[in-house]
Parts: structure tokens; C-alpha cells; sequence
């Protein structure tokens, strides 16, 4: 399942979704990812604006999970992305997967979020007391997307 | 009619979110309408030609210049996504 969503999520009913959902797993993986508080040219940011296409950012994500599934035994993808204002040390985003055995479900999740950061449409805007900046992309995203490709090879 | 979507950085530089048009005759590609947005509109043409990468998707999919247009896609001009 995939949430787009300005609320919060929390963790426990997540894992507990997971839980139920998934049946008889024997493992899940749940990643948090939370707004960090970095600083700008020395200045600490006040907050994080996440944009998104909408639409497309839901198609894009049900395909990354889908292949996901393709590549690894899983029984359950739990996928929750945050949009809107976010103040540092917020939770952002969060991965849940099911599988019967932890391999799958450590790789599915770490499979889900290399390719949501470079390939869902969503948009950081950092902020600080001067102003505002949109966070531009990092080659290492691009980088952690090419490992994936060599492990095809 | 097309229907423009532009996002983020390109939102901001363009100052607007969303335009629609008649796919101009002679355009079939996005390398077409590119050129064509290019020719309409000076703030258009810098983002096409400047160093930060521009990104497009059609119909809600990620496309290269040379995908072909039809008369009612859905054409969605961005910077590099940074979710996550």
C-alpha cells in the first residue's frame, strides 16, 4: 500500500499493519526516514517543503514496489511518503517489508528506497532564517541506483 | 489540448504550474515542444539550455526528447527529484 500524506505516521501501527497484512512472515524490515538538521552556508535550516507530482508520484512508487516484488520473495510493501512544511527531526518517509526470511526483506527495503529518492517526483525545499533553496540531487542517489543495475549483470 | 505541468525550481522559474495548449503543427516530439516553449517564452528557453538538468515526463511517465506527442498528453517539465 502506498500513502502520499502531510500526517505524521506511526511506526507501531504500521509494523502492527505489516503484521496482519503479511501473515506468516518470518521477517519485517521497517525504514524511518526523518527531516535532518542540517546547516546551509553555516546556517541551520527551520524547516523542509516537500513537493510532489500527484499521480504520478503514486504511479512511480507502485511500480518501484512492484518490481521490488518481481526480485524478492516478499509478502507485504508498506510505503508512506510525507508532503508539505516539515520542521527538523520529523519523520519523512517510511519503508515497511514482509518476507519469510530476512535477506528478502533487508534488500527489498533498501531496493524501495534507493529508487524513491531518484525516481518518485518529489521536490526538497530547504529553509533558513535568509531564505530559501530547493536541495539539488545527490550524485551518490544516482550512484546507489547503478549498484542495482550491476547486481542484473 | 496539452496540458503543461512544471514543478519545483522550474514552478518558480516559469511563475506558473500549469499551462494548457494546442499541440502546434509541425511539433510531434518533446524535443519539438521543448523548442517550440523555447521560442514562446525567454524563461523557458534558459531552463531548457542552461547546466541544471531538465527533466520530462509524459503522461506521467519519465520521456526522452525524441518521444512522440499526441493532441491530449499530459507533459510534466521538473528538476532531479530529491524525495526521501
Amino acid at each position: 500500500m502506498i500513502s502520499i500524506q502531510a500526517e505524521d505516521f506511526d511506526l507501531a501501527h504500521e509494523y502492527a499493519a505489516l503484521r496482519v497484512i503479511a501473515g506468516d512472515a518470518g521477517a519485517i524490515v521497517t525504514f524511518s526516514g526523518l527531516v535532518r538538521e542540517v546547516y546551509r552556508a553555516g546556517e541551520a535550516i527551520t524547516s523542509l517543503t516537500l513537493e510532489h507530482y500527484p499521480g504520478m508520484t503514486e504511479k512511480r512508487l507502485a511500480e518501484i514496489a512492484a518490481e521490488a516484488n518481481a526480485r524478492w520473495q516478499l509478502l507485504a510493501t508498506r510505503i508512506i511518503h510525507r508532503v508539505g512544511r516539515l520542521q527538523p527531526q520529523e519523520q519523512i518517509v517510511f519503508v515497511g517489508t514482509a518476507s519469510a526470511h530476512r535477506q528478502d526483506a533487508f534488500a527489498a527495503c533498501e531496493y524501495i528506497m534507493d529508487f524513491l529518492k531518484s525516481e518518485a517526483p518529489f521536490w526538497k525545499k530547504q529553509e533558513t532564517e535568509s531564505g530559501s533553496h530547493w536541495v539539488e540531487s545527490r550524485d551518490a542517489d544516482a550512484e546507489a541506483l547503478v549498484r542495482w543495475q550491476r547486481r542484473d549483470d | 489540448m496539452i496540458t503543461i505541468h512544471y514543478f519545483a525550481s522550474v514552478r518558480e522559474a516559469m511563475a506558473r504550474d500549469r499551462e494548457q495548449l494546442e499541440l502546434p503543427p509541425g511539433v510531434t516530439t518533446v524535443a519539438g515542444l521543448v523548442q517550440h516553449l523555447g521560442q514562446q517564452d525567454a524563461r523557458f528557453a534558459r531552463l531548457a539550455g542552461g547546466d541544471n538538468p531538465l527533466l520530462v515526463a509524459v503522461n506521467q511517465t519519465i520521456a526522452t526528447p525524441s518521444q512522440s506527442l499526441a493532441a491530449d498528453d499530459e507533459v510534466a517539465f521538473f528538476p532531479p527529484m530529491t524525495g526521501g
